[in-house]
């Protein structure tokens, strides 16, 4: 589905953030992107829907080059990539419902966004996924009312209104609690799994990627140096991928983790029914 | 194992000029070309104690303001005022936007924000009164040629200021926005408006504001208003008139400044 060949990008300051990186992520596949900051993982996803220009090196998803794309290609080609943000990146001042119809503006004229005037199967549509999200009786509020992990739902129905062909997702639990991060992992996956969305996730909490991931790619200083499955993922990998620190500690589990992993995989079974 | 003798004494290191030497000789240096500046005025006394006079009989005129004998100058040149405060300000504002949003830096290309920045460093750098003595000169007296200069003033106030506002918006909301494939325009109304409205609105009421008192000040040059009729009370010295101009003025400046106020307090 989606395939990076060669990747590269070189910032003006003269930072090598990538170099050469290929990887292609199938039909159905919830990859996790770990790495140390500056590793290259922001830059890595940023990459594939051009709100960072690569320097070298193809996007393909489908048969379409993304790298090499003009403007109004591009933005129709966006509207299939939703992006899922860490601060959540709602549109403060709007409320909830707009936030989820600008999902739906690579699709309609300027007069129908500027007038509020979307298509009833626009509007249809973003009422079932707040549904979905849990979220349809704050659709009137106004973004900056909800919680943290309210508004992540909202920024996971923003993106889905796109009908997206791969969802991006920029550190998603960044600045949420430990409990609200699982259940908002656990939403991710479910709806990856119920559409059969291929997903790239920014993470840096390892013991989250290795939950819920059904695979890992590991970055360090711009190149991939890790990419299998999560249970692969020992000792020696995070070494490797992080230097030798006290990741250790990362991976200390509580009780309310064990506790959240077993309800993750009761849910996956009934998923996977 | 001894204990370190630290020292009891501190004192806060400085911070623009460290050389002690340059310190003395500039503190000395401007003192003295303060001394010299002062000694340079050249006051003539007997023109201030007539000068002081006149200054008592305006006072009095302001203890004992005359509204009645030339109300209908005085609304007149209000009315004018007023309008030409409004018209100003909305077609300022209108013609502000766009600029505005040209010169955000982070908005368009280069050129258009170098021409956007050159639009309002010309308006910035003209004073209202050298503007207005200009177009006075071009559109005969007036209070046209006062709308003309209020709302080319009002260009260069909110044009910048709502530029800088631009700049510093929360660019991973705009950023969303691009992500799903937004046109510029949505990007604009999307993204950026909301962030910058209530700003923008702030800002069109204290010009609304600033114009007002700027309108009585371009009157005295011409410009019509409520300007001129001062300028005219005070010729035919009439004080007492003015006085009430005067006041009038205040009470509207006093009004429109808590109006205003209160009006972005409720907004924020």
């Amino acid at each position: 589905m989606l395939r990076i060949e060669k990747l590269s990008k070189t910032y003006r300051t003269g930072d090598k953030a990538l170099t050469e990186v290929s990887v292609a992520v199938p039909e159905g596949q919830i990859m996790g992107l770990i790495g140390p900051s500056g590793a290259g993982k922001s830059t890595l996803i940023r990459c594939i829907n051009r709100l960072v220009e690569p320097t070298a090196g193809k996007v393909m998803l489908g048969e379409v080059d993304l790298a090499r794309l003009g403007t109004g290609e591009l933005r129709r080609q966006r509207r299939r990539i939703g992006m899922i943000f860490q601060e959540y990146s709602l549109v403060e001042r709007l409320t909830v419902m707009e936030n989820v119809l600008s999902g739906r503006l690579g699709y309609v004229p300027f007069w129908r966004s500027w007038l509020r005037r979307f298509l009833p199967e626009d509007i249809e549509r973003a009422y079932r996924l707040l549904d979905r999200v849990g979220l349809v009786d704050q659709a009137d509020k106004r973004a900056d009312a909800l919680s943290g992990g309210q508004r992540q739902r909202v920024g996971i129905a923003r993106a889905l209104a796109q009908e997206p062909d791969l969802l991006l997702v920029d550190e998603p639990t960044a600045s949420l609690d430990p409990k609200t991060s699982r259940q908002i992992m656990r939403l991710l996956t479910e709806i990856c799994a119920e559409r059969g969305l291929p997903a790239i996730v920014n993470i840096h909490d390892v013991p989250l990627a290795q939950q819920f991931m059904q695979r890992i790619v590991g970055l360090r200083d711009g190149r991939i140096v890790f990419d299998d499955r999560p249970d692969v993922l020992g000792e020696s990998a995070l070494t490797t991928i992080y230097g030798a620190e006290d990741w250790q500690a990362m991976r200390q589990g509580d009780d309310e983790q064990a506790e959240a992993e077993a309800d993750a995989a009761r849910r996956m079974a009934v998923l996977a029914r | 194992m001894s204990q370190p003798a630290y020292p009891t004494a501190w004192r806060r290191p400085p911070q623009i000029v460290k050389d002690r030497r340059w310190r003395l000789a500039l503190q000395i240096g401007i003192l003295a070309y303060l001394v010299l500046a002062i000694g340079s005025l050249e006051v003539n006394w007997e023109r201030v104690a007539i000068g002081l006079e006149r200054g008592q009989r305006f006072v009095m005129g302001f203890l004992q303001p005359d509204f009645a004998s030339r109300w209908s100058d005085i609304s007149r040149g209000l009315v004018e005022s007023l309008t030409m405060t409004l018209t100003s300000t909305v077609v300022g504002v209108l013609i502000s936007v766009p600029i505005g949003i040209g010169a955000a830096r982070n908005m368009v290309p280069r050129p258009i924000y170098l021409v956007c920045r050159g639009i309002i460093a010309v308006s910035r750098s003209l004073q209202e009164v050298i503007i207005a003595i200009f177009l006075v000169a071009m559109f005969g007296f007036g209070p046209f040629a006062g709308f003309l200069t209020l709302s080319f003033a009002t260009i260069g106030f909110l044009a910048k200021l709502l530029a800088d506002d631009i700049e510093e918006i929360d660019e991973t909301q705009a950023e969303a926005i691009r992500a799903t494939g937004a046109s510029w325009w949505q990007l604009v109304n999307y993204a950026v408006q909301p962030q910058v409205m209530p700003r923008l609105i702030g800002l069109s009421l204290y010009r609304l504001d600033i114009n007002f008192r700027e309108s009585a000040v371009i009157g005295i040059v011409g410009a019509g208003g409520i300007g001129a009729t001062l300028n005219t009370a005070i010729d035919r010295y009439e004080y007492d008139s003015a006085g009430a101009i005067l006041l009038i003025i205040i009470a509207i400046v006093m009004v429109a400044e808590y109006g205003s106020s209160y009006l972005r307090k409720f907004l924020q």
